[in-house]
């Protein structure tokens, strides 16, 4: 750096909590970010290429390990892609099962990351009772498709496994007890005003940063681009069930946080009107699906993060010849770019949080002086300012 | 108006092959001379959403196609450029679509297409000191090109 008085703060690349490693590095003018540099691949799996060596079906287990809190997401669209070079669509009650697990998804997704958000700000009560509640979902996961994560669910052509009448009553009294919780939450987080005062104005992103980086999810809506796949490109059951997309317009942390919490209940009510399609019903589960023919297809889910997009092109055999893969994250984390610059660096864990970018990085944090390179913070450090500036918040200290 | 139809009518001569797969998949093939121009009319004009770029090794030649979303429509419109040679090289769209950086970077390193007036073309997803000329998605595989020194 030309500029001694510049500080680079690395973030990353491993932590323990979540998947995916990366590594941010914070260019700063004493506490104030003034520009942020993304580095990715300290995990990178060829999935793409593997992709290449596998076989169609296998292809679709392959990809639900991208990623291990969406998991559901990739192969959601993988099968969308496949299907849409077979020029096929799903028997209707394949629809609604894959739309069931998609929305629990959504919900267990949220609920962690109102957790993790609540972490970082010192709210660590916050942190206990949301992932306290997300563990009844991934029960709830573990009694439909017998995994709580990774569920093996999709296929090209339809669902593996059938949701069966008699587990819907337990399920319906699940989705009751949670609403209840999702609202207590929903109300302790949005009317505290220490939280409003800790992401109000925080990270703001424009419509123009969503049109420049072409950032998706509760990241865009939260900044009024209502883009969302289940609407705009209906799929699934979504266009057979009522629900409405929720959008905000101020961009900041708070909004992104309320886009989210919003949005567990439009998932809950998915979930009910898709059980109450299916009970009592018999019907076909999948579409036999023998061969795909030379094509290409693009298939895509508006996986919790936001669009994941799957581009899929057959010679005719039994493998892909190209397969394309893109998480939302892989444009939402470019944002960093306009969100952190001029924000302090207490604000920055809750910025790059506030993305929900599988966020993996945070514990290796450390601040390094770039004249000397003296160590001068780590992540827990971090942590810490970014507590102890709601405490001082909380004591009347500073507004 | 439909989607395809008003592309017709805003990219006109510069469209080479036009491939309706069905109402929301469009594919384009466009001259690489014609890249920057068409993006940016995609991009901006008719505010399409940057959605990501895939390149793709067609045994000798390459091709890009450049994904944008057009989400009043819920399509997406592919725009393809096929590349001829061993050493391909096409303009950076950087200068249209800030966000864009990142995939080419991703490109660059896996499949050998070089960016011409990229601000920053330097390895993203490999090591810092990845062999030279090994390209990894490439059809002939990542063992030919040069040695790593290790």
């Amino acid at each position: 750096m030309k500029n001694k008085k510049r500080v680079i703060i690395p973030i990353g690349p491993y932590h323990p909590l979540l998947e995916e490693p990366e590594f941010f590095s914070l260019y700063c003018d004493g506490e104030t970010v003034v520009d942020v540099e993304w580095e990715a691949g300290y995990n990178h799996r060829a999935i793409e290429k593997l992709s290449e060596s596998k076989h169609w079906d296998q292809v679709t287990f392959l990809v639900e390990r991208i990623c291990g809190i969406c998991s559901t997401s990739h192969p959601f669209a993988y099968c969308n892609a496949v299907e849409d070079i077979l020029g096929i669509t799903v028997p209707e009650r394949a629809k609604y099962i894959r739309s069931i697990i998609g929305e629990m998804e959504r919900i267990h997704s949220h609920l962690l990351w109102v957790g993790l958000a609540g972490h970082f700000l010192g709210y660590n009560t916050v942190f206990m009772w949301a992932w306290k509640y997300r563990e009844t979902i991934l029960d709830m996961f573990e009694m439909i498709t017998g995994n709580r994560n990774h569920y093996a669910m999709f296929r090209i052509g339809g669902v593996r496994r059938d949701i069966e009448d008699g587990d819907i009553p337990s399920l319906r009294k699940v989705l009751g007890e949670m609403e209840g919780k999702l609202e207590m939450l929903t109300r302790a987080v949005l009317d505290d005003p220490v939280l409003a005062v800790r992401l109000k104005g925080v990270g703001v992103l424009t419509r123009r940063d969503i049109k420049d980086f072409g950032a998706v999810g509760p990241v865009a809506r939260a900044s009024g681009v209502d883009f969302d796949v289940r609407k705009d490109d209906p799929y699934a059951a979504y266009p057979l069930v009522k629900w409405k997309v929720i959008t905000t317009g101020n961009g900041d942390v708070f909004d992104k946080a309320v886009v989210r919490l919003l949005e567990t209940f439009e998932s809950v009510s998915i979930i009910r009107q898709c059980l109450d399609a299916i009970e009592g019903k018999k019907g076909e589960i999948e579409n036999q699906v023998r061969e795909v023919p030379a094509g290409q297809g693009i298939g895509r889910h508006e996986a919790p993060r936001g669009e994941c997009f799957h581009y899929v092109r057959s010679d005719g055999a039994n493998s892909p010849v190209r397969h394309k893969i893109r998480a939302p994250s892989y444009v939402n984390i470019p944002t960093f770019k306009a969100s952190c610059t001029g924000q302090t660096i207490s604000d920055v864990a809750i910025i790059l949080a506030g993305v929900d970018p599988c966020y993996c990085c945070t514990e290796r944090v450390a601040v390094y002086d770039a004249g000397n390179k003296k160590k001068l913070y780590g992540f827990p450090e971090l942590v810490e300012m970014s507590r102890k500036k709601t405490e001082r918040i909380i004591k009347g200290e500073m507004k | 108006m439909k989607l395809a139809d008003s592309l017709k009518e805003k990219l006109g001569e510069r469209i080479r092959e036009i491939n309706i797969h069905n109402e929301r998949r469009i594919y384009l093939t466009v001259d690489v001379k014609d890249l920057l121009e068409c993006a940016g009319i995609l991009f901006r004009e008719m505010d399409g959403r940057y959605i990501v770029a895939s390149g793709a090794d067609n045994s000798g030649s390459f091709e890009i196609l450049y994904h944008f979303g057009f989400d009043r429509q819920g399509s997406v419109v592919s725009l393809r450029v096929l590349l001829a040679g061993k050493d391909p090289e096409v303009p950076s769209l950087s200068a249209v679509i800030p966000g864009i950086t990142y995939i080419e970077r991703e490109m660059w390193e896996l499949l050998g297409i070089r960016f011409t007036g990229h601000p920053g073309l330097r390895h993203f997803l490999l090591r810092e000191d990845w062999p030279q000329g090994n390209y990894p998605l490439r059809k002939e595989g990542a063992t030919e090109g040069e040695k790593s020194e290790e």
